[in-house]
């Protein structure tokens, strides 16, 4: 895998008319800044998966201070292990897992300069922490929807540990895919603001 | 008195199909829950989920891809009739030998690993966890369920005294609901096994969920006590994927057994909005 520096793009993310904002990896520190908790985001460009097991290959690397299969910086990893595509078809249902499980990996992946991570569920403290000494956003995937969720991948590469099946880092192309911001790098916690609002006696 | 015999070969048939029909097809119960909640939705986030979980239903069915990517590990629920002889091998092997070629021939997602220590995929998704029973008759009656990790991952298991009560079990119900959050994908379906023992319990709670959704509890006193739970789950706020409001469970389940003096065992199995399964009886 070439290691080209990642770049952060200049032009700041753009607001459809429909509201939602529009991203293409990878992200400066400026853009991740512009995204606040609650924004519903559509991402094209390329994204990054790895879960469990790849994360657990990924931190000896990081302690050590040895490269990574992947340049992580500007970039976002999507938390997925895809279920096998037909022939024919790109990819199989493709929805998130619970993000939590990583929260051991993740505060050193974005000081590394990992711009996103996506998911479901909640972060751990140090999560949060990192998103805001970093300025980097947790966004969340609709758990349960991988059938749909596959429409907005166009292309699939597996990068590193094919071994791991699905578990293996794969680089997606994705048009348009939807996420919503769990916690920007200000403090901002969707789940918190939800129960909020919606709570009753 | 004569007995009927079934070859494993139709048991290993009969799992391969529900698995893949699990997997694709959502029970009709689920959708009409999701209709319901789409009438009842303050959450415009949550509406949006709600529709959106519809059309990937849908498109599942249809396409006839795994409506979760994460396709579960199977759980089956076999009742073998005291006058079945089963022949030509042996049942766990023939239940294996269905979700093996289920989830290999159904482009479903091997999630199982051989060891909880080493963590290597068996790469099939075998093996299956698998429940027999005794039970009169002569037919063989198989229930599966593709049971997803994420959720299963907030399932719990509290032994409360005797003193604590029906309060005690509510609010420990309540507590699993809001520790299970956005991370185990609501809308939930809970099944909760109160009584018993400690594995007792736990087997209830999973047997509790193939009820159908939206249907009461045969027992006045648990039916009760299931639509107050669902309305205080409710309550919670947590909504659809977490993101705010109304509908953060679908339906709670109860199931009881007799219990020792000293004890007031609870399990709480805690099922996503991919409630998958599905039985036939042989």
């Amino acid at each position: 895998m070439p290691r080209a520096p990642a770049q952060g793009s200049d032009t700041l993310i753009t607001t459809g008319a429909d509201g939602i904002k529009d991203v293409t990896p990878p992200l400066s520190d400026a853009e991740a800044e512009t995204l606040r908790a609650g924004d519903r985001v559509r991402i094209t460009g390329v994204l990054f998966t790895a879960r469990d097991a790849a994360h657990g290959r990924l931190l000896p690397l990081m302690d050590a201070g040895q490269p990574l299969p992947i340049d992580v910086r500007g970039q976002i990893i999507y938390y997925t292990g895809p279920s096998p595509a037909r022939p024919g078809e790109v990819v199989g249902s493709i929805g998130p897992t619970t993000g939590g499980r990583m929260d051991k990996f993740t505060p050193k992946l974005y000081s590394l300069g990992l711009k996103g991570t996506i998911g479901k569920g909640g972060r751990s403290q140090p999560v949060k922490d990192a998103l805001r000494q970093h300025k980097a956003v947790y966004m969340g995937a609709i758990g349960g929807a991988g059938a749909v969720l596959s429409r907005f991948v166009k292309r699939v590469e597996v990068v590193a540990y094919d071994d791991l099946g699905t578990e293996a880092i794969r680089r997606l192309e994705v048009e348009g895919f939807p996420v919503i911001v769990i916690n920007d790098c200000h403090g901002g916690d969707l789940y918190q603001d939800g129960i909020k609002q919606f709570a009753r006696q | 008195m004569t007995t009927r015999e079934v070859h494993v070969s139709a048991i290993t048939d009969a799992v391969k199909k529900l698995c893949m029909e699990a997997n694709y097809d959502l029970e009709p119960d689920m959708l009409r829950a999701f209709d319901r909640a789409l009438q009842t939705e303050r959450s415009a986030a949550g509406k949006q989920v709600l529709q959106i979980l519809k059309d990937n239903a849908e498109m599942a069915r249809t396409k006839k891809m795994p409506y979760c990517q994460d396709t579960g590990m199977v759980v089956c629920f076999v009742d073998v009739g005291q006058d079945v002889q089963v022949t030509g091998g042996s049942l766990t092997d023939a239940i294996n030998a269905g979700v093996r070629q289920g989830y290999t021939e159904g482009y479903l997602r091997a999630s199982i690993v051989r060891s909880p220590f080493d963590r290597v995929n068996t790469g099939d998704n075998t093996p299956a966890v698998i429940h027999p029973e005794l039970v009169p008759g002569a037919q063989i009656a198989i229930k599966v369920m593709a049971k997803g990790g994420g959720c299963e991952n907030r399932s719990k298991y509290k032994m409360l005294t005797p003193a604590e009560g029906v309060d005690g079990v509510k609010e420990w119900v309540l507590e699993c609901v809001r520790t299970a959050g956005p991370d185990a994908c609501p809308p939930l379906v809970l099944g909760v096994g109160i009584g018993g023992t400690f594995e007792k319990a736990a087997l209830l709670s999973k047997k509790a969920l193939f009820r159908e959704v939206g249907s009461p509890n045969p027992d006045p006193v648990l039916d009760g006590l299931e639509k107050e739970l669902l309305d205080r789950a409710n309550r919670l706020g947590i909504g659809p994927q977490g993101y705010g409001g109304d509908t953060t469970a679908f339906a709670i389940h109860l199931l009881s057994y007799p219990c020792h003096i000293t004890s007031l065992p609870v399990a709480v199995t805690i099922e996503c909005h991919a409630h998958r399964h599905k039985e036939v009886t042989l």
